[in-house]
């Protein structure tokens, strides 16, 4: 009787009930993302150990074999699981899932599981320590390139579900506008569908047949540059299930209400437009590719800001309106009285912060001539470690604080949400020690990606150690917040008592501005996007092919094979 | 769609830094020549050495004038080739005088390699098919590292060799 | 549709809520990105 109310309470608010039979599919995707956390957590912990010289890899284990799973793990797998498995929670709350669109997205689970394993196994055998980049021509054995493109089409069957729902919801629900997160998801599934294409292109024509032996060579530059077709677009896909929260769903949490529906749908619809078309501004020290084209996405990378900026006015907007409607006064007295308690809050909070310096570093690294500064130095680990390690995944702890237990049917009580608090606050310590240690040494010219070297010595060398060692005292605190972490998972999902945790999400003013219509042409933000890829990849991707020098031999020796 | 007054000055201020920061790029990049190197010079990977500039005896500093001299660099895994002294030893260390202008030319012999003279603007990726060069003006004295800044195999982090610029 | 007033007043009535502290740290924010670039712009000029 009871829990018949609540239904109709919750769907005059256009939210539905999750069964047990769809946590079940969410909870999959999302243990999956922390048992990637503690195991790539691990891999990190070994690398900053290895890189302070105080300490050798037993068992012969290679320190690049241990980064390649570090990066894969972590940028691919955790990401990737986790936010899919939060945008099924998100459209399975708001626009609803059928026995159908659940099945299919189980098999989008299992693919991407086999995936993973074929990929992991590659890589512990040795048979694949290239790096999640897995630069040609460094080859490494066909079973991590199929493993991966697993992995990929995986999470495109997960995306297509995602449409389908949606397209489902509008049927029924002709002339409303969709739910704001049901419409964040379908942006973020379409950037992603977009990206991948090129990695995938790169995976499935250059890499497979090469790895096989089909092929005799590999076109570098072609692979590199599709490979960052997708590079830069995937890191808005992680970066943009954290806005979803930090717009939809915090103001809920702070007891306020959306600050604007269309700015929030405007900021992601930029996101959509510019987040691809800018490539280039990962391969900007490459001399393969025309100046020109070179600046002309370096302008691009500059639109993408914009989203951004329109995110930092909402979110101080938020809290300022929520803080002055509960009656705190001057000029920051909201802001001394947010919930500072609630680590739901917290959490992501800290994420924002860290998100200033991770932007203005985002910046300074696409900016043209500017990037010899700090390209391929530690500057960029730690610029990334600020972006999708803290920004990103404290946003992600704080989702999981509320979302596991909804899910699983359990509360997140007092003492779980005081170790959360005090996980957020660790991550943060450690953070600030290890990934400022990066950017200074990064300043100083030290490279990324390579193990302990004293490169014969010299002072300029002595100097970039001491910053290892500051690397080393940071991600071991890093680890002991994931410990700690992985502990809280495991209470939340397993342990935590009996109860109903609220899914928060945020409502509209009674008087808000009506979100305009067009917003649901996704014909024309689609045709908007591709016409924008067309301009700034159409021209240098034919000069490039046009001026190719000869394909490269594969080379497995390098990577120990 | 209502933007707030706060907000369209936010945006009108954010908007136009990102203008400035392009046009100072810009005029760095197109009138004063300070692109990120991009020549776009091809080479054979499997025969690096068709290139003359690239022939064992053209490894490694070449003075052309009193301040100008060329660096001929082939990298390959893991290891920088800058040429052999008069005693026939491998180079390690290069030395050139304060203010000189070098070019930098580097050509791969295998994997991808990157080349970072550490703490200076010279850095490159360094891509088999492709002869990377940059030219610039050593202005600070020091001995700096060169580092191969991007992963190229196990022995990625001793590769590596030594430039001084002395007064 | 809603009516030209209706919106305006709208408009109005948005404006009037106050977002001064929400300004200022918009602001902070921008500097931080500004300090920082021409720190870099300033650092490559150097080198």
């Amino acid at each position: 009787m009871e829990l018949a109310k609540k239904n109709i309470d919750e769907q005059s608010l256009g939210q539905l009930t999750i069964q047990k039979t769809e946590s079940k599919l969410y909870m999959s995707y999302i243990t999956v993302a922390f048992v990637a956390l503690l195991i790539g957590g691990l891999m990190g912990l070994l690398q900053v150990f290895v890189r302070s010289g105080r300490f050798t890899l037993p068992f012969g284990i290679d320190y690049y074999q241990v980064l390649t799973v570090h990066g894969v793990i972590l940028g691919l797998v955790l990401t990737t699981y986790f936010i899919i498995g939060f945008h099924f929670s998100l459209m399975g709350k708001t626009v609803g899932i059928s026995t159908k669109q659940r099945k299919l997205a189980w098999l989008a689970f299992w693919i991407m599981v086999i995936g993973t394993v074929l990929t992991a196994t590659a890589i512990l055998l040795g048979q694949a320590s290239v790096l999640y980049t897995f630069y040609a021509p460094l080859q490494a054995h066909p079973a991590f390139y199929i493993g991966l493109a697993m992995v990929i089409i995986g999470s495109w069957i997960a995306g297509f579900v995602n449409w389908r729902q949606l397209y489902v919801w509008k049927k029924a629900h002709p002339r409303e506008k969709s739910p704001l997160l049901a419409f964040m998801v379908t942006i973020n599934t379409l950037l992603w569908f977009i990206a991948t294409l090129g990695v995938a292109a790169a995976v499935l024509i250059q890499f497979i047949p090469w790895s096989l032996g089909y092929a005799e060579t590999i076109n570098v530059l072609v692979s590199r540059t599709l490979f960052w077709y997708f590079g830069h677009p995937l890191v808005y896909f992680w970066l943009l299930p954290a806005y979803m929260a930090w717009y939809a769903i915090i103001p809920k949490i702070i007891g306020g209400k959306l600050f604007s529906d269309s700015l929030a749908r405007m900021s992601f619809v930029l996101f959509l437009f510019f987040s691809i078309p800018v490539g280039f501004h990962h391969q900007l020290t490459e001399p393969g590719i025309d100046p020109t084209w070179k600046f002309i996405q370096v302008a691009l990378t500059f639109m993408v800001v914009i989203p951004s900026l329109m995110t930092a006015f909402s979110m101080f907007a938020t809290f300022e309106i929520t803080g002055r409607r509960k009656g705190f006064k001057g000029l920051f007295g909201w802001f001394k009285h947010l919930p500072w308690k609630d680590v739901r809050f917290l959490a992501p909070f800290i994420g924002m912060l860290a998100f200033i310096p991770g932007g203005a570093g985002g910046i300074i690294n696409a900016s043209h001539q500017m990037n010899a500064v700090v390209h391929n130095t530690i500057w960029v680990t730690g610029h990334f470690h600020l972006t999708v390690a803290t920004t990103v995944m404290l946003t992600f702890f704080g989702i999981s604080y509320w979302l596991i237990p909804h899910l699983r049917g359990r509360t997140l009580t007092p003492k779980l949400n005081r170790l959360g608090i005090i996980q957020a606050i660790i991550w943060t310590v450690g953070m600030t020690i290890m990934s400022g240690a990066m950017h200074i040494e990064g300043l100083l010219g030290a490279p990324r990606r390579s193990s302990y070297s004293e490169y014969g010595g010299g002072e300029q060398v002595s100097e970039w150690i001491g910053y290892q060692l500051a690397q080393a005292i940071g991600g071991t605190i890093l680890f002991i917040g994931i410990i700690l972490m992985v502990y809280i998972f495991i209470k939340l999902t397993f342990f935590a008592p009996k109860g109903d945790e609220e899914f928060p999400i945020a409502e509209e003013e009674p008087d808000a501005e009506q979100t305009p219509a067009f917003f649901e042409n996704w014909k024309l933000w689609i045709g908007i996007t591709v016409a924008l890829i067309l301009f700034a990849y159409t021209i240098p991707f034919v000069d490039i092919i046009q001026n190719s020098p000869p394909g490269s031999v594969p080379f497995d020796w390098p990577i120990g094979r | 769609m209502h933007l707030h007054k706060y907000e369209k000055i936010w945006l009108l201020f954010g908007i136009g830094s990102l203008v400035v920061f392009l046009l100072v790029l810009g005029y760095g990049a197109f009138w004063q020549g300070t692109h990120p190197q991009s020549h776009g010079i091809t080479i054979d990977p499997n025969n690096i050495e068709s290139n003359e500039a690239f022939k064992p005896e053209n490894l490694g500093l070449t003075q052309v004038e009193e301040d100008k001299y060329i660096l001929n660099i082939a990298a390959s895994a893991f290891y920088y080739d800058l040429g052999k002294d008069e005693d026939g030893n491998a180079v390690r260390h290069i030395r050139v005088p304060k203010g000189s202008t070098v070019l930098f030319q580097v050509a791969s012999k295998d994997v991808v390699h990157g080349f970072n003279v550490a703490g200076t603007n010279v850095n490159m990726m360094v891509e088999p098919g492709y002869i990377s060069s940059l030219e610039t003006v050593m202005k600070n004295p020091g001995t700096y590292t060169i580092v191969c800044n991007e992963y190229c195999g196990i022995g990625h982090h001793m590769m590596y060799a030594t430039l001084e610029v002395y007064e | 549709m809603q009516s030209k007033e209706v919106s305006a007043s709208k408009d109005k009535e948005k404006n009037r809520q106050d977002l001064k502290g929400t300004l200022v740290s918009v602001s902070i924010l921008g500097a931080i990105l500004i300090i920082s670039w021409v720190g870099a712009y300033i650092l490559f000029i150097s080198r």
